[in-house]
């Protein structure tokens, strides 16, 4: 596995903890259908978020949030919709999420929660 | 959420309006939205501050930012609003002080290290800054001279984003960087050209300082080699200094054409002397998106001159009868419009026809008949209307270039009696000037024996009615040139004389 590879598992484990000791319920984690992967699907009380979970190593090139294009954002959205429909879930409401973080595979320098971050 | 506020300018013509700038960082994705009608060059602003903030060893905050320009309503142009947008941004981020980022109004274009650059249209943004009651304002450290300009505001120059953020009270390093400055004009050659340069012309010379002496525009019909072009370059001389009030504007004028770099305040009247292959629009300004002056603007307080009048296109001559009549020009587009200041002393200079030797002695004219009457035609009647003094200028002969018994008026002479015969005018007057009908009718009505000639002219049809009052005013005129209280026959005389003068 590549080290970009690892670090990126790495930076979803945060996030996941991160979900969960905040009252989250990890529904899924890497689910892949033919449109592309959804990093973490968690449950809040009665919504679901579709999260996704960006690592960088500094902030020298940016934010790692600034690499969540507008063409990855629609494609989270069709995502959320297969995932549902794929898991026969329906939910009061759905969100998608993003999952900012700074760290080097060992601790982690920040870590910032984006809810809601389309529309 | 946050907010960070500042105040900018926006420009329209020469009026200013300050224009409140707030950035709301807010929770969402890293972005940089602009909104509040700005154009092409404002909306790239939001590349131009993100580099230029890290690059300033300072942070843009990663979420989504939204920049309103308000009134959002006003269209805004130009890339000055850098400077206010990035800051409003640090303040927004609580990076640096709100309260004293609010409090100052903030001009400037950011280069991506950081560091700032002039912009046009200082000098008239700093004046609209104080009019609205702005007590300081930050200005690119290469505008300082101009901004400096203006009495009763603080002016603070700085040099980069981080200058301007170690201002507002944020301990950061500031690297010297090398002062942005505007492109500079070569200082203008002192000038060599004396009135007394014109020889053997008497009638000329006095009828110039008649020109200045009382604003009246003229036209010049000569063979080519006459001088009309050295005529018309010294009407500009022995015009008057301009007042505070004047210089203001004409500095302020060419600090938004950018003729010029600004760093002092003009105190001659400018002389602008476009090609006969001006449009319209070169000539009473315009342009997309930024509306900026033409040269009858350029050449308000100072004298157009319109070098072979007959070249330039009819539509072209004819935009300048609103502006001759109103002194100012309004322009306007789909989205906006601006007022521009077009109080010009218009002189138009002419070739007989379009060989240039009709009439002249010794030379033969080629054009035919028809031809030649075109050719002057193109100057419609309504602009030579406006014309006061029409001046049949000729090739100086040997005989008047040598004789030394002719007086020869010096630019300075002409200036003083200029001054003289101003100052004249103004006792009688005081500031208005009065309309045609005190002229004819109120108390400066002239003696029946002083306009005889004048009214024959009337009753014989030589004359319209506002030429009648024309010449009035062209006699008062002549009379003060002359420190005579009252104009008498012998001015009329000369008066219609100067108004009838050249065969249109």
């Amino acid at each position: 596995m590549a080290r970009k590879d690892e670090l990126g598992r790495w930076g979803e484990v945060v996030a996941g903890d991160f979900l969960v000791a905040n009252g989250y319920e990890v529904l899924d984690r890497g689910w892949r259908c033919r449109h592309g992967e959804i990093d973490i699907v968690a449950r809040l009380a009665s919504a679901i978020a579709f999260v996704e979970v960006k690592t960088r190593r500094t902030g020298r090139y940016g934010h790692p949030l600034e690499a969540i294009t507008p063409s990855k954002l629609a494609r989270l959205r069709v995502l959320a919709g297969e995932w549902c429909r794929a898991n026969r879930v329906t939910a009061a409401a759905i969100r998608i999420d993003a999952i900012g973080i700074i760290g080097d595979g060992i601790a982690i320098g920040s870590l910032e929660h984006r809810t809601a971050v389309i529309g | 959420m946050t907010i960070g506020r500042t105040r900018s300018v926006a420009l329209s013509g020469l009026s200013g309006h300050l224009v409140d700038i707030e950035a709301d960082i807010a929770s969402g994705l890293p972005a940089l939205v602009i909104i509040g009608l700005p154009d092409a060059s404002l909306g790239e602003a939001k590349d131009r501050v993100r580099s230029a903030i890290a690059n300033s060893g300072l942070v843009m905050p990663p979420t989504r930012v939204t920049v309103n320009l308000s009134p959002a309503s006003l269209p805004k142009q130009g890339s000055g609003f850098d400077l206010a947008i990035a800051l409003a941004i640090l303040a927004g981020s609580r990076d640096v002080p709100t309260e004293s980022v609010a409090s100052c109004v903030h001009l400037g274009e950011l280069a991506l290290d950081g560091r700032l650059r002039p912009v046009a249209g200082v000098l008239p943004a700093v004046v609209a800054a104080r009019d609205a009651g702005a007590s300081r304002i930050m200005v690119p450290a290469g505008n300082r001279a101009e901004a400096e300009l203006v009495p009763g505001i603080e002016v603070i120059p700085v040099s980069s984003l981080a200058h301007a953020v170690r201002f507002h009270g944020v301990d950061i390093t500031v690297h010297d960087v090398d002062v942005i400055e505007p492109p500079r004009e070569p200082e203008p050659e002192p000038t060599q050209r004396d009135l007394s340069d014109i020889v053997g012309q008497p009638d000329i010379i006095s009828a110039l300082i008649a020109a200045a002496a009382g604003g009246h525009h003229m036209f010049m019909l000569g063979p080519p080699g006459a001088g009309k072009t050295m005529i018309a370059e010294r009407l500009v001389d022995i015009l008057p200094d301009l007042t505070p009030e004047e210089s203001l504007e004409v500095t302020s004028i060419s600090s938004l054409a950018r003729v010029a770099h600004t760093s002092r305040l003009a105190t001659r009247p400018p002389f602008v002397a476009p090609h006969h292959t001006a449009t319209a629009v070169a000539i009473v300004g315009g342009g997309s998106g930024i509306i900026r002056p033409g040269a009858v603007s350029r050449a308000s307080r100072g004298v157009l001159f319109l070098d072979e009048a007959p070249e330039f296109a009819s539509t072209v001559l004819d935009s300048l009868r609103q502006p001759l009549e109103s002194g100012d020009i309004v322009i306007h587009r789909a989205n906006t419009s601006a007022r521009f200041p077009a109080n010009v002393q218009l002189v138009l200079a002419a070739n007989p026809c379009p060989c240039g030797n009709a009439g002249v002695d010794d030379a033969t004219c080629l054009c035919t008949p028809d031809r030649r009457r075109r050719y002057l035609a193109r100057l419609s009647g309504p602009i030579l209307d406006r014309i006061d003094l029409h001046l049949p200028v000729s090739r100086v002969r040997r005989a008047q270039l040598f004789d030394t018994t002719l007086p020869r008026v010096t630019t300075a002479e002409a200036r003083e009696r200029v001054a003289n015969a101003r100052a004249r005018a103004a006792d009688r007057w005081g500031f208005t000037r009065p309309d045609p009908l005190e002229l004819r009718s109120g108390r400066f009505r002239l003696k029946p024996t002083a306009v005889r000639s004048l009214d024959a002219a009337l009753d014989r049809g030589a004359l319209t009615m506002r030429g009648y009052d024309r010449v009035i005013r062209i006699a008062w005129t002549l009379a003060d040139c002359d420190g005579s209280d009252t104009p008498i026959a012998d001015h009329v005389g000369r008066a219609l004389y100067l108004r009838q003068g050249v065969p249109v």
